[in-house]
C-alpha cells in the first residue's frame, strides 16, 4: 500500500460520507462511490477508502481490491497537470513509446509518477480513440494529436 | 441549408467545436443565422482528414477546416454559392477535386448500417432520430408481439458484434425462456479494446439507437430495467447518452407504459473503471455490482443467473444498433446482406499505418484488400504492407496472402485471427512483428485478473520469453516453448481473455517464424525495431565532419574533430536517433 499519510479534515469525512449516503449506503454501488470520491479528492488514499469501507459496512480490504483492481482509480496524488500518452496499438505502430520516452527523459519521472513539484504527473492510457491524430497526448482534458518526440518540449512549454 | 459539423472525439480535439462557434458568428454577421442551421453530429467516420463540415443540401464534404476557414465557406459557398476548392477532398489519384462524400474511394464501398445516422443528425436532439425514423421499430414489436420479434431476430442472423459472434436471437429466446420476478438488459459499450472506437462513436453519434434497441430487447425478453455499462473515459458518450436518456423520457419513450402498450421500461448508466477483462460478460457483472470484474465459470450463463442473481441479456453497442433497422426493414433484407454464415455488416476501425484512418462499416465478405486498399487508400508513405492486425489483444496478424480473404467470423477464426469487436491496425515494413507480438502481450499481462494462474502466470512467461528475443537473447528453444505454452494458456484459461490472448504470439509465429529466427540466430531485427539489437554506425567515408550529430546527441557519445568524420561509442550510444535525424549526408546508419 502506499506510504502516504494523509490526515482527513472534519469536512473532508462529511463530504466522504455524503458521497455514501447519495448512493444509499448501498455497497453495489462501490464503483460509483469511488468515482465520485475520485473526482471530488483527485485520488482515494488508504484513509478513504477507510470511512467509505464503514458508510458501506464492508471490508476496508474490499474497497482496496476494487480499487486497485481498475486502472481508472489512483491511490497517488495526480499533478497539477496529468500527463497521459495513448498507448494503444494505433499509436503504437505510430510510435507513442518514443514520445513516452522523451516525456520520461524531460520530466525525469516514470510512467505512474508525478514529478517533485507536483506540476506534471505521467500516466499511460489505452486509447481515447482518437486513433486518427496518432499518436496521442492528452494534458488534463486537452488532446494533443498526431505529437513527434520533437514536439514534447512545445506541448510542456504550455504549461510553464 | 444545414452545415453539420463532426463532433466525435476525434474531431473535436482538432477544434470543431470552434468550427461551430465561428461558422455561427460569421453567419450571424450575414444576417443569415435564421436561414443555415449549424449542426454538431456525431462521427463522419473519416478521421484523418478531419474536422469534417458538410453543407446541405448539396452534399459539399469540406476536409481539414480550421476554426480560420469558416469566414471563406460562409461568404463564399453559403453567401455565393461557390464551393471553396482547397478544402474539397482531393482523390489521391487523378488529383480532382471531390465534394460528394459519395463519390470519394473511403465511401464508395462502405454500406451503413449501424452508423447510418452517426454525422448525418444531431444526436441531441431526439426529434431528428425520430424524423428517420426513430423509435418507429419499437412500435412495430408492441404489434407483433415478443415472439415475433424473436423469430425476426433468429432470421435475420445477426450475431453479436463484441467479439464471440453468438446468434442474437438465440440469445434473446433463452434469457425469454427463463422466467424471473425481474430481469435486466445490458448494454456492453465498455470498450476496451485499444484501437476500436465503433461503440464510442456510435454512443457519441447516434446515442437513440441504442436506447431504442434495448426497450424492443426488454419487450421481447420480458426485462423492466436496462443499464449501460460504460467506460468512464468517454466523457462525451456519457454526456450524449444521458441527454438522450432524458429526452426519451420526456416523450414518454422510457418510463412507463411506452406508447401505451402497458410496458415499462427505464435504464440507467453504470460506469467502468478501466479494466479490459470487463468486456465479458460475467466479469461486467460483477463490475456492476461494485465488485472486482473477475469472470466466473459459465454455465450457469448470464440468461440464466446474472446481474443480481437475475436473467439478464448482454449485448455489446453496435449489436444494438442494428436491430432498429432489421425490425423495420425485415429479417429477409438484413439477412441478403454478408456473406453465408455472417449476416449484414460491421463497423471497423482502421488505423495504423494507412493513408485514411477512420471508422468505416462494409458488408460482411469483404475482403482484406478492398477495406486496405481501396477503402483506406493504401498505405502510408509508399512503404509496404505487412500485416493487419484483428481482434485486438485477442486476435492475430493476417498477411499479404489473407488479403484476398473475405472478411467474416469464420474466415477469420480459420485464418488464426478473429473478428473481435471490429479493430484494424495496419503495419508496414517498418514494423517488427516480435515486438508487436510483445506490446499485445504487455497489454494483456497488465489486464489478466489474475484469478485462474494459466493466464496470470502464462502470459507473463510468454511476455518474458518475448522480451528475450527482442534483446537478442533468445533460443531455438524458446521459440518451442513459446508455441507449446501459448496452446496450454488457450486450452485451460477460465474466460475469453486467456483463451485467446496467446493469438497475437501464434499468427506471428505462423506468419514470421523467418522474423523470429533472425532474432534468435542471427541477434538482427530484420524491422530494425529492437533497440538491442541496433548499432548506429557513421559511414566513415560520407562524414563530412560538420558535427550536427554530435552536438544533437543528448549523451555525447559521439566524438571527433570539425571536418573529419566522427565516432559514435556504442558502449553510451542510447540508440534514439536523434544523429539519423540531424545528418544531412545520410552518413549514420543503424546496423
Amino acid at each position: 500500500m502506499s506510504h502516504i499519510k494523509v490526515e482527513l479534515k472534519k469536512e473532508d469525512v462529511a463530504k466522504i460520507k455524503e458521497i455514501c449516503k447519495a448512493f444509499n449506503n448501498n455497497p453495489g454501488e462501490l464503483i460509483n462511490v469511488l468515482h465520485k470520491a475520485q473526482s471530488y479528492f483527485g485520488y482515494l488514499p488508504a484513509e478513504i477508502q477507510e470511512v467509505v469501507a464503514q458508510e458501506l459496512n464492508i471490508p476496508v480490504a474490499k474497497v482496496y481490491g476494487v480499487v486497485t483492481f481498475y486502472s481508472f482509480f489512483t491511490m497517488i496524488p495526480k499533478g497539477q497537470h496529468p500527463i497521459s500518452i495513448c498507448t494503444g496499438t494505433a499509436c503504437y505502430v505510430r510510435g507513442a513509446e518514443k514520445v513516452l520516452d522523451e516525456f520520461k527523459r524531460i520530466l525525469s519521472v516514470s510512467v505512474g509518477e508525478t514529478t517533485p513539484d507536483g506540476k506534471f504527473s505521467l500516466s499511460c492510457l489505452r486509447c481515447v480513440g482518437a486513433c486518427g491524430l496518432a499518436p496521442v497526448v492528452m494534458v488534463g482534458e486537452k488532446v494533443y494529436g498526431r505529437v513527434s518526440p520533437d514536439g514534447v518540449k512545445d506541448i510542456l512549454k504550455e504549461y510553464e | 441549408m444545414h452545415m453539420l459539423v463532426c463532433g466525435g472525439t476525434g474531431c473535436r480535439a482538432s477544434a470543431s467545436d470552434a468550427i461551430v462557434e465561428t461558422l455561427k458568428s460569421e453567419l450571424a454577421a450575414k444576417g443569415m443565422e435564421n436561414e443555415v442551421q449549424v449542426i454538431m453530429t456525431g462521427c463522419f467516420g473519416f478521421c484523418e482528414k478531419g474536422p469534417i463540415v458538410k453543407v446541405l443540401p448539396d452534399n459539399t464534404f469540406y476536409t481539414q477546416v480550421t476554426p480560420a476557414d469558416s469566414a471563406e465557406i460562409v461568404a463564399e459557398h453559403i453567401v455565393k454559392g461557390r464551393k471553396v476548392n482547397r478544402l474539397l477532398y482531393t482523390d489521391p489519384e487523378n488529383k480532382q477535386h471531390i465534394s460528394d462524400s459519395k463519390h470519394m474511394g473511403f465511401y464508395k464501398k462502405q454500406l451503413r448500417i449501424a452508423l447510418r445516422n452517426c454525422g448525418v443528425i444531431n444526436p441531441e436532439n431526439i426529434d431528428e432520430y425520430i424524423a428517420r425514423d426513430g423509435y418507429q421499430a419499437i412500435g412495430k414489436v408492441f404489434e407483433m408481439g415478443a415472439q415475433a420479434a424473436i423469430e425476426q431476430m433468429k432470421k435475420s442472423g445477426l450475431r453479436g458484434r463484441g467479439g464471440g459472434g453468438f446468434p442474437t436471437g438465440l440469445k434473446w429466446e433463452i434469457a425469454s425462456k427463463n422466467h424471473a420476478d425481474q430481469k435486466y438488459v445490458v448494454c456492453n459499450a465498455d470498450e476496451g479494446d485499444p484501437g476500436a472506437f465503433m461503440d464510442r462513436s456510435i454512443l457519441e453519434g447516434d446515442p437513440h439507437s441504442v436506447i431504442e434497441a434495448m426497450t424492443i430487447n426488454g419487450f421481447c425478453i420480458g426485462a423492466t430495467k436496462g443499464l449501460v455499462y460504460i467506460r468512464a473515459e468517454y466523457p462525451l458518450a456519457i454526456k450524449r447518452l444521458q441527454i438522450a436518456i432524458d429526452q426519451a423520457r420526456e416523450y414518454g419513450l422510457l418510463g412507463k407504459d411506452i406508447l401505451g402498450s402497458g410496458f415499462d421500461f427505464d435504464m440507467e448508466l453504470r460506469y467502468g473503471a478501466g479494466a479490459f477483462v470487463c468486456g465479458e460478460e460475467t466479469a461486467l457483472i460483477h463490475s456492476m455490482e461494485g465488485e472486482r470484474g473477475e469472470p466466473t465459470v459459465k454455465p450457469p450463463f448470464p440468461a440464466e443467473s446474472g446481474y443480481l442473481g437475475k436473467p439478464t441479456n448482454v449485448n455489446n453497442v453496435e449489436t444494438f444498433a442494428n436491430i432498429p433497422v432489421i425490425i423495420l426493414k425485415g429479417a429477409e433484407w438484413f439477412s441478403a446482406i454478408g456473406s453465408e454464415k455472417s449476416k449484414g455488416t460491421k463497423v471497423f476501425a482502421l488505423a495504423g499505418k494507412i493513408n485514411n484512418v477512420g471508422l468505416i462499416e462494409v458488408p460482411m465478405g469483404t475482403t482484406l484488400r478492398e477495406v486496405i486498399y481501396e477503402i483506406g487508400g493504401g498505405i502510408k508513405n509508399g512503404k509496404k504492407f505487412k500485416a493487419v492486425q484483428t481482434g485486438g489483444p485477442s486476435g492475430g496478424c493476417l498477411t499479404e496472402k489473407h488479403l484476398d480473404t473475405p472478411i467474416d467470423y469464420d474466415n477469420l477464426l480459420a485464418a488464426g485471427s478473429m473478428m473481435g469487436s471490429g479493430g484494424m491496425i495496419v503495419m508496414d515494413e517498418d514494423d517488427c512483428m516480435v515486438s508487436v507480438a510483445k506490446f499485445y502481450l504487455d497489454f494483456t499481462v497488465e489486464e489478466s485478473c489474475g484469478k485462474c494462474s494459466p493466464c496470470r502466470i502464462g502470459n507473463k512467461r510468454l511476455f518474458e520469453l518475448l522480451e528475450r528475443i527482442t534483446k537478442g537473447e533468445g533460443t531455438m528453444e524458446d521459440l518451442d516453448r513459446l508455441r507449446n505454452l501459448s496452446e496450454v494458456i488457450k486450452d485451460s484459461s477460465l474466460c475469453g481473455l486467456g483463451q485467446t490472448s496467446p493469438n497475437p504470439v501464434l499468427s506471428t509465429l505462423d506468419n514470421f517464424y523467418d522474423e523470429y529466427i533472425a532474432h534468435v540466430t542471427e541477434r538482427k531485427c530484420p524491422a530494425g525495431q529492437c533497440k538491442s539489437l541496433m548499432q548506429y554506425v557513421v559511414d566513415q567515408e560520407a562524414c563530412v565532419g560538420c558535427t550536427a550529430c554530435a552536438r544533437n546527441c543528448p549523451v555525447n557519445a559521439i566524438a571527433g574533430d570539425r571536418k573529419k568524420p566522427h565516432v559514435i561509442d556504442t558502449s553510451i550510444c542510447i540508440k534514439c536517433g536523434a544523429c539519423i535525424e540531424k545528418c544531412k549526408f545520410n552518413a549514420i546508419s543503424i546496423q
